[in-house]
């Protein structure tokens, strides 16, 4: 009897292990840290890619409904092809863009933006990396949607498509 | 039963000793922390491996946070935060991971008694 | 083109032959005849088909034919020959061809090599096998087609990774291929033999044979793989607890343990349960491993391309085995009942019986460290990630017992030893040992209780089988080998860890650094262009605190197809460390990341392993002369 109720014990487990790993094979096992941002929005020093002044976060991060900080570099191809969704964001009144030059060349970014077009308000720089890590960010391109009191409300990883576009248009009425 | 607990002891006493091990330079310790997190834009790498941007800026961070007087458990804590459980390579003992930890553990003293049992039996 | 053709149509034809080998098989066991010569040719044809599938894969990568599209996928026409050929199993596609050919081969080996063995038995056993085949043509054949064809015809291919590109690489797979389908022949002789009612002694020295072929494969294989991460990922080490390492790690701590217990089985009929388990076990987990590797299912550095297909076949295909050997366990087998004669506390059986506790502990960290993220997220959503942290914190401190039961065991007799008669040395050795150890890490500052233990346990299994190798008594040679090898394996891990140390600089072209040990001279560097690619080697002198000096040339390559850039690391070995040096090239920046490790005693941890099984090797040997 202890010999049927082992049987039946395995058997059970190893429909259950069947049936996890086949959900597993679905999902993705690329770790996409989407949902996990910290509420208020860090404030952080460097400098402004064209002027090359330095500047606090604090000083850009006003007088505006909403802002958007996309984390971009002129090396990523990605960035290149969300660009003119960038473009057209820029043009809406309720949002302040507010680029973060991620571990580039000020000269190479500099080009980028004379030959793409600028669609932020003010461009600072992350020469090596730290600030993007204590905003949370971990890649370019990512987009964080910011409301007036400094709170992040979204965060887009990887490059935004007209979609995100849609969901941005739609937060920031 | 004896050797049971022998070996619970031990295990109890190893952790302690871990305690008091000899605090490493900052330079150890840094790298101690660097292998303990995940590149989270590599394929299965420790930051302290990888040669990627986002691990060379992170270990920067690290070093920052260090010199600020953060601890090992702190910046820890702090990443954790930022980024979920997943960027650190030890899954710490909380109400997810305690079956992780235990379960083998159950199962080491499960099959002790089904020998135990065995070896008594036939000793009689 | 001709050579992919009949590649494709001898695989086709191979999986037929298994339909006539599978019928004439069954008529044959139901008659009382002796065993069918159709079903050696059938057989063999079989392999020879396979054989010439594979034949018709390498020629179509030595040609670069790229109307293939797995050679297309996986080479180039700058690729230097070596590689083309290695390319062939460089790959999913390739790599399940050559799991076919070693299936193939084995069973055919099986079945001339067992003459002696009860016809039903080798019959039972083939078709167990046939069935594994069969899943493997099938999941080749629909998944996996190593012939597929593209048009139009590409010029150039798409290369191969670099990275993979190294003569040690290109034998590791076969070799650890080799040790699982080794683990598979046991997989179905151990149900033939639970159907067959004839798991006892007779049966026990036949299989322990294929125990040995699959765990000396598996133990070399595991190595391989060890040497090629520590030389070429650049990152100096040499077990990182990725899930593709554990993988292959899990079968084999499984067939260590069932090739302790097939000791006992020779001898006396008892385990006899637990030896059937731990064989379909064995290949439960090569099989799992497999699935695990190539689904797509994990986060790893290893991992070939994820195809969800190919994972639901897999997964499919384990658990139908799975499901079989667990009805024919629990159906047909019965413990004998009771007539075994009872175990002494003190003797080998119960060290070996205790042996086997303390692996199934390690093979269930290892696997639960590996599988609980997925059931985690699956369950709850959660990622969690399982690294060397955990496995050494729930591993190390059972080797300690682990390692002085293995001290004590093996001078146990069978049956019973007398307790009078415990020999004066081994409390010798165990207070030299304890002496040793603290002496040794006090004067390292690494005086820990936990150090401190481990490395008396160690010392005591050293100093133990050293002095088995003094005695003539009743031990084998391939025993003594074996036990001291694992133990100089743990003692080099644990000076490893301890001694070696570390320094990551950023250095510009004719910089100095001076450390703690010594100094790092950057003296210059010079540029080539190899056949496909670019290489940039840096000249470094290191001198160290007695004056005497190294010269290390660390090397990147940037390689033009597919375009990437990989480091080589330039390691000067001696007996006492490694010295290594990897520099990585620093994007807008004119200085180089240079890393210079000393790994302490690194040689010796790859001598251990070889030792382990060279002690398998001699055994074998022994075994197939006494036959």
């Amino acid at each position: 009897m202890k010999n049927k109720f082992l049987l039946t014990f395995i058997i059970f487990f190893a429909i259950f292990s069947f049936f996890i790993f086949l959900k597993a094979l679905n999902n993705s096992n690329v770790y996409i840290a989407d949902n996990i941002f910290k509420e208020n929005l860090v404030n952080f020093k460097s400098q402004e890619l064209f002027s090359t002044k330095e500047i606090l976060s604090e000083e850009i991060f006003k007088d505006s409904e909403f802002y958007i900080l996309n984390i971009w570099a002129s090396w990523c191809a990605p960035c290149r092809k969300e660009h003119p969704i960038l473009m057209k964001l820029s043009q809406n009144s309720q949002v302040k863009m507010i680029g973060l030059n991620y571990k580039d060349n000020f000269d190479s970014a500099r080009n980028f933006i004379y030959k793409f077009g600028n669609p932020y308000s003010n461009i600072m720089t992350d020469k090596d990396g730290v600030i993007s890590i204590g905003l949370g960010a971990y890649g370019v391109p990512e987009t964080f949607i910011i409301d007036k009191n400094k709170k992040i409300i979204k965060k887009f990883i990887g490059p935004l498509s007209k979609k995100n576009l849609d969901q941005i248009i739609l937060l920031v009425k | 039963m004896k050797i049971l607990k022998f070996f619970i002891l031990i295990f109890i006493i190893i952790n302690f000793g871990n305690a008091n091990s000899i605090e490493n330079s900052n330079e150890e310790l840094r790298n101690k922390i660097s292998k303990n997190i995940r590149c989270l834009i590599c394929q299965g790498q420790s930051i302290f491996d990888s040669q990627s941007n986002f691990a060379n800026s992170m270990k920067l961070v690290i070093k920052q946070k260090l010199n600020e007087g953060y601890t090992e458990k702190q910046i820890y804590e702090l990443l954790k935060d930022q980024y979920g459980q997943w960027i650190v390579y030890d899954p710490e003992f909380n109400k997810k991971t305690f079956i992780l930890w235990t379960l083998p553990i159950l199962l080491f003293l499960i099959g002790g008694a089904i020998i135990g049992r065995k070896l008594i039996v036939k000793k009689f | 083109m001709l050579a992919s053709q009949i590649g494709y149509y001898s695989l086709v034809l191979g999986l037929f032959f298994s339909i006539f080998i599978i019928s004439i098989s069954i008529k044959n066991f139901n008659n009382n005849q002796i065993i069918d010569n159709r079903i050696f040719s059938l057989s063999f044809l079989q392999l020879l088909f396979v054989l010439i599938s594979f034949i018709g894969l390498i020629i179509s990568f030595i040609n670069s034919d790229f109307s293939n599209v797995t050679v297309f996928n996986n080479s180039h026409t700058t690729k230097p020959l070596f590689y083309k050929i290695s390319g062939t199993w460089g790959n999913h596609e390739g790599s399940l061809l050559l799991w076919l050919l070693v299936l193939t081969i084995f069973i055919f080996l099986f079945l001339v090599k067992s003459k002696k063995q009860p016809k039903k038995y080798r019959i039972l056993t083939l078709l167990f096998q046939q069935i594994i085949i069969i899943g493997f043509f099938l999941f080749v054949l629909k998944t996996s087609n190593p012939f597929n064809y593209l048009f139009p015809i590409p010029s150039e291919g798409l290369g191969l990774n670099p990275i993979l590109q190294d003569p040690i690489l290109a034998i590791h797979p076969p070799i650890l291929y080799l040790g699982y389908v080794g683990s598979s022949i046991i997989f179905s002789s151990s149900l033939a033999a639970v159907v067959l009612k004839y798991v006892s002694k007779e049966w026990a020295k036949h299989i322990k044979i294929w125990i040995l072929i699959a765990w000396i494969f598996l133990t070399i294989g595991i190595l391989l793989g060890s040497i090629w991460a520590y030389y070429e990922l650049g990152w100096g080490g040499f077990w990182f607890w990725d899930p593709v390492e554990n993988v292959s790690l899990m079968p084999w701590l499984c067939l260590t343990a069932l090739l302790h217990c097939i000791l006992v089985l020779e001898k006396k009929l008892i385990l006899t349960s637990w030896v059937i388990i731990l064989s379909i076990s064995t290949f439960t987990l090569s099989m799992s491993g497999t699935f695990l590797v190539r689904s797509g299912i994990l986060n790893s550095v290893h991992t070939f391309a994820n195809d969800s297909e190919r994972g639901i076949f897999i997964l499919i295909f384990l658990f139908i085995l799975i499901f079989i050997s667990l009805i024919i366990f629990f159906f047909f087998h019965n413990e004998q009942k009771k007539i075994q004669s009872k175990i002494n506390l003190f003797s080998k059986e119960t060290a070996i019986i205790f042996n086997n506790w303390f692996m199934m502990y390690f093979l269930s960290v290892v696997l639960i460290g590996t599988v609980y993220p997925i059931f985690l997220d699956v369950l709850t959503g959660v990622k969690i990630s399982v690294g060397p942290p955990f496995y050494h914190k729930l591993i190390i401190p059972f080797l300690i017992p682990f390692l002085i039961i293995m001290s004590i065991g093996p001078n146990l007799s069978w049956i019973k030893t007398n307790l009078k008669k415990i020999n004066i040395s081994l409390i010798f050795f165990f207070i030299i040992s304890l002496v040793i150890s603290f002496v040794i890490l006090k004067k390292n500052n690494q005086s820990t209780l936990i150090n401190t233990v481990l490395l008396f346990a160690s010392l005591y299994l050293f100093f133990v089988t050293v002095r088995d190798f003094f005695n003539k008594n009743f031990k084998s040679y391939s025993q003594k080998i074996g036990h001291f090898g694992f133990s100089l394996l743990i003692l080099s891990i644990f000076f490893n860890s301890l001694f070696s140390s570390e320094i990551i600089i950023n250095l510009k072209v004719g910089e100095i650094y001076a450390f703690e040990k010594g100094i790092i001279k950057f003296k210059k560097v010079e540029t080539f262009n190899i056949k496909n690619y670019k290489s940039i080697v840096g000249h470094f002198e290191i001198e160290d605190d007695k004056k005497n000096l190294i010269e290390l040339k660390p090397e990147v390559r940037i390689y033009n197809q597919p375009v990437t850039i990989t480091s080589e690391a330039d390691i000067k070995t001696t007996l006492f460390s490694d010295k290594f040096l990897v520099m990585n090239v620093v994007k807008d920046h004119d200085f180089f990341n240079v890393r210079y490790q000393s790994k302490a005693f690194m040689i010796w941890i790859w001598i251990s392993t070889l030792l382990l099984a060279v002690g398998g090797i001699f055994s074998l040997i022994r075994r197939l002369n006494e036959k």
